[in-house]
């Protein structure tokens, strides 16, 4: 479905750049509205005229503040439009953009500042200032912290600080005495520049800075939209962290080479609402966001009445179907389609709407892969839902479903411009006019990822019949029992998520005689699911222990085991009793599994596990976001799967 | 904490006496509360603190003595006209109508700057959909975003977990637009990342330019109390037996004797 945008292509020559696409279209599109913010309960419109001048007088404020080309702007704080102006101010100083995320501790915050060499910080508010304030005294080199709301700010007296309407008041200034300066400055920049400096998120080690060029983002974007168009008149939802690259992927090269309208959410919390308000066009979202959306479904059916749920499983049904003669490339015979046609009006459209889904076109997934249940069920309710392969160092995306060709257990073909190959050992090289310049200060890395213009990814997998790219997790995460069998521990873990008790999975097993679990109950769920069975508890900790529950849990996984080839099998598990938490630095920020660090904090669970025998007592440091700790013991019990290991294939 | 600029007394307690049955609650107590400022009440279970609320708000009233508020003798007005001169309060059990949205329940604290009539409200056009729509504003602007509960405003109150429930109680004595507010233990059964937020909102209302209420605070959290409190007073019996800066009261012999002494193991702050 190759839809080509209004009018003609963006030509994208060496010396356009990001600002410059950005100034074009700001006067063509003036008084269009370029992004909405939900404000005070409002959507409120800002144009692109309005979007231009805030770049505009932010870009020569920072000017006014000393910042030359090639500086570092770090940036933290939520989606909102003053980060991406700074972001694009950043951009149009000739300045390079350094994302963090909001929720960063300050040891990562320190880390990246530092690196980066940052002379200037944009923080949101009061929170994000303090961390600011609390590692200045340890990055000497940063030197001014602008932030804009102004709630608790009443006491700030650092001389660091500078508000980022008074950097707009010195930039209007300056642009009085100094007439086509901003002309001159985004004027001056060339499309081999550098403009962003993304850290990759690192599930093993130190956070790496991949360098990114205009024309990396510029192509990457064009690329993208010349397999699935957007138009001008498309929404998108900017909500996922601005310091992912798939969110710079949408928000920044997809948004000004398209044109479409950016949403901004009121409030973290209220994004599921707001997302059904605006009911965007496209989405690109982390396989989290998914598998938190199927929960959303799930829980709901739980607690609706018997007739609902018959109605409800009746439509799913007929939609499974549907969604494989889709997937299988082969029409439906009419009367499928007809019951179809049905189960759209009464429950697909009604649950589409409730997600926020109604008008979407191309949903994507990407970051880690997507389990095929998820996948289904996304096709069944009529969501055009595509696996996105990438990875920062090629600017986000690499490889994409097409609408005509979806395989759940691929990720899609290359996107124009970029070849894919498979070395001998199995990893996936890629090249294309997206991969990065390397990794800042980083040569040794950079020799390892970039050879001859391929970008070696890491990650293993291969090319099937049809040349879709079919991607296994990190080479290093493939399990090896010690009878030699194979198997992906992500692709387990995914099916024990698909049980909406089950939050969390981190399968064990590498180099060990059978495969074992840790789960982490979703409390929400298993909490509901006590109350209607008239189970009390007060904490987490006692839900998760609750014999009960560990039988309701038990119960999941052996569905799960029936679908997963004998040697795959769970045969022992556990609930721990907290949740996996990246602020214990057991997910990334981008809620990946961090296995290395898992397997230290828990080696004696682990050991336990696979001892036979049936408790284990645990004591871990669970830090709180300001940074403090405390420690939790606990006794967990361990508890078989019975028959795991004689259940019939039925895969 | 340091003391506020202005020395002027906006709430004058005299010589409040109120007796129930045979119990004296209050033995002729006298507290001055100055603009601006954030005064504690702290003392045991039963040592009056809620009674001396109830007399200044009105829901009591006192055998004897004065209660001025700004100068003007207020102790023998009833509750509705002292929430009209600008005092407010907040419940130790929460007092929301928990089958209305938190909307609703705010609009209601607004409910007494409305000037539209029943009649024109009802038409709504004109002038009553402009003033509705200015206080609408104002309870988006500064309320609804200063509390962080726009998340919930469309909400039922009674669906909502404790911790925002006190929130929206606090937002709706706010829509009152209060120059004394009088919060009766907002911290009682909030965790500790909502009693932060719940002593960052009131310290947020009592420096922030466009407020700057005078906060009459009843609370158990010793923490809370000796981290935002400009003064301190403390009750037993219904007697006032110290008043001072925190430092200060905490290191009063009578106070230790009377209160932390005794009953140590129930008032230990959570930090």
């Amino acid at each position: 479905m190759s839809r080509v945008a209004s009018g003609v292509e963006i030509e994208i020559t060496p010396d356009l750049t990001i600002p410059k696409l950005f100034a074009r279209r700001a006067r063509e599109q003036d008084q269009r509205v370029a992004m909405r913010e939900k404000e005070f309960g409002i959507w409120r419109p800002i144009t692109w005229a309005a979007y231009l001048d805030n770049v505009q007088f932010f870009a020569l404020g920072l000017a006014a503040l000393g910042l030359r080309r090639g500086d570092r702007v770090a940036m933290i704080g939520d989606n909102r439009p003053e980060g991406l102006f700074a972001e694009m101010a950043a951009l149009c100083a000739g300045g390079v953009a350094v994302w963090l995320f909001q929720d960063a501790l300050m040891d990562e915050v320190q880390y990246i500042v530092d690196h980066s060499d940052a002379r200037f910080l944009v923080a949101e508010g009061q929170e994000e200032v303090d961390k600011a304030l609390t590692i200045k005294a340890r990055c000497p080199k940063l030197e001014r912290i602008v932030w804009d709301d102004p709630k608790g700010m009443r006491d700030y007296q650092d001389p660091a600080l500078i508000r980022f309407t008074e950097v707009q008041r010195l930039g209007r200034e300056l642009a009085a005495r100094e007439p086509g300066r901003f002309e001159a400055m985004v004027e001056q920049g060339q499309g081999e520049d550098i403009c962003l400096l993304f850290y990759t998120s690192g599930t093993t080690a130190k956070p790496k800075g991949a360098l990114l060029t205009h024309t990396n983002m510029l192509k990457m974007g064009q690329n993208l939209l010349r397999v699935d168009a957007c138009l001008e008149a498309d929404d998108f939802v900017s909500f996922l962290p601005m310091a992912w690259i798939g969110e710079q992927m949408m928000s920044i090269s997809c948004g000004l080479m398209a044109g479409f309208t950016l949403n901004f959410p009121e409030e973290p919390e209220t994004v599921v609402a707001n997302l059904r308000e605006i009911s965007p066009h496209a989405i690109f979202s982390s396989a989290r966001f998914y598998e938190q959306m199927v929960r959303t479904v799930q829980v709901k059916y739980l607690d609706a009445s018997r007739a609902k749920r018959a109605v409800y499983e009746c439509a799913l049904d007929i939609g499974y179907r549907l969604a494989d003669f889709k997937l299988a490339k082969r029409p439906a015979p009419w009367p499928w389609q007809a019951l179809g046609f049905l189960a759209d009006q009464v429950v697909h459209k009604k649950l589409r709407d409730h997600l926020g889904l109604s008008r979407i076109r191309n949903a994507y997934s990407g970051g880690s892969a997507l389990g095929p249940d998820y996948f289904r069920f996304f096709h069944a309710i009529g969501v055009n839902l595509k696996q996105i392969y990438g990875q920062t160092e090629i600017a986000g995306i690499s490889v994409v479903h097409r609408s005509d060709d979806i395989k759940c257990d691929t990720v899609g073909k290359p996107i124009p411009e970029t070849e894919v190959r498979i070395t001998p050992e199995g990893e996936i090289i890629s090249r294309s006019p997206s991969v990065f310049k390397g990794f800042y200060k980083d040569p040794e890395a950079t020799a390892k990822t970039l050879r001859d213009g391929w970008l070696y990814s890491g990650d293993t997998g291969f090319i099937d019949p049809d040349g879709h790219l079919v991607f296994f997790d990190r080479t290093k995460d493939v399990f090896i029992l010690s009878d030699g069998s194979r198997f992906s521990p992500m692709f387990l873990e995914s099916r024990l998520k698909f049980s909406p008790y089950i939050k969390d999975a981190w399968v064990l097993g590498h180099q060990r005689p059978f495969a074992a679990a840790v789960i982490c109950i979703d409390s929400s769920v298993v909490g509901k699911w006590a109350e209607d069975n008239r189970i009390a508890y007060t904490s987490y900790q006692e839900l998760s222990q609750d014999p009960r529950v560990s039988k309701l849990i038990q119960g999941e996984i052996r569905k799960a085991n029936a679908l997963l080839p004998a040697a795959a099998r769970v045969r022992r598990f556990l609930n721990l009793h907290k949740e996996f938490d990246a602020d214990d630095e057991e997910l990334t920020r981008t809620r990946k599994l961090r296995r290395a660090f898992l397997e230290d904090r828990y080696h004696d669970l682990v050991e336990t596990i696979y001892s036979g025998a049936d408790r284990v007592g645990v004591g871990t440091a669970v830090t709180y976001e300001d940074g403090r700790v405390a420690q939790v013991k606990a006794e967990l019990s361990i508890l078989e799967i019975p028959d795991a290991s004689d259940l019939k294939t039925e895969n | 904490m340091t003391q506020p600029g202005l020395e002027e007394i906006h709430l004058k307690v005299d010589d409040l006496r109120i007796s129930f049955g045979g119990v004296q609650a209050l033995v002729g107590v006298s507290l001055d509360v100055r603009r601006g400022e954030i005064f504690s009440l702290i003392g045991p279970n039963g040592a009056g603190k809620t009674v001396l609320l109830n007399c200044i708000n009105g829901l009591y009233r006192p055998d004897a003595g004065r209660v001025l508020f700004e100068g003007q003798d207020i102790a023998h007005l009833a509750p509705h006209k002292r929430a009209a001169l600008g005092i407010a309060r907040t419940f130790q059990k929460i007092e929301l109508f928990s089958g209305m949205t938190v909307l609703d329940n705010i609009r209601l604290g607004r409910h007494l700057h409305m000037r539209t009539g029943i009649l024109s409200g009802a038409i709504y056009a004109g002038k009553a959909a402009r003033e509705e729509r200015v206080h609408r504003g104002f309870i988006e602007r500064e309320i609804i975003d200063l509390l962080e509960i726009a998340h919930v405003r469309d909400k039922i109150v009674g669906m909502l977990p404790y911790g925002l429930q006190k929130r929206v109680e606090l937002a709706r004595a706010l829509a009152l637009q209060p120059r004394i507010l009088l919060l009766d233990e907002p911290m009682a059964g909030l965790n500790l990342e909502e009693v932060e937020d719940m002593a960052r909102f009131i310290l947020d209302l009592n420096e922030e330019e466009r407020w700057r209420v005078t906060c009459v605070l009843v609370e158990h959290d010793m923490g809370v109390v000796m981290d935002i409190s400009h003064r301190v007073a403390v009750l037993n019996f219904g007697e006032k037996i110290a008043e001072g800066p925190p430092a200060e009261v905490q290191i009063n012999p009578e106070v230790t004797r009377a209160y932390l002494g005794e009953v140590e193991d129930l008032y230990v702050s959570r930090r």
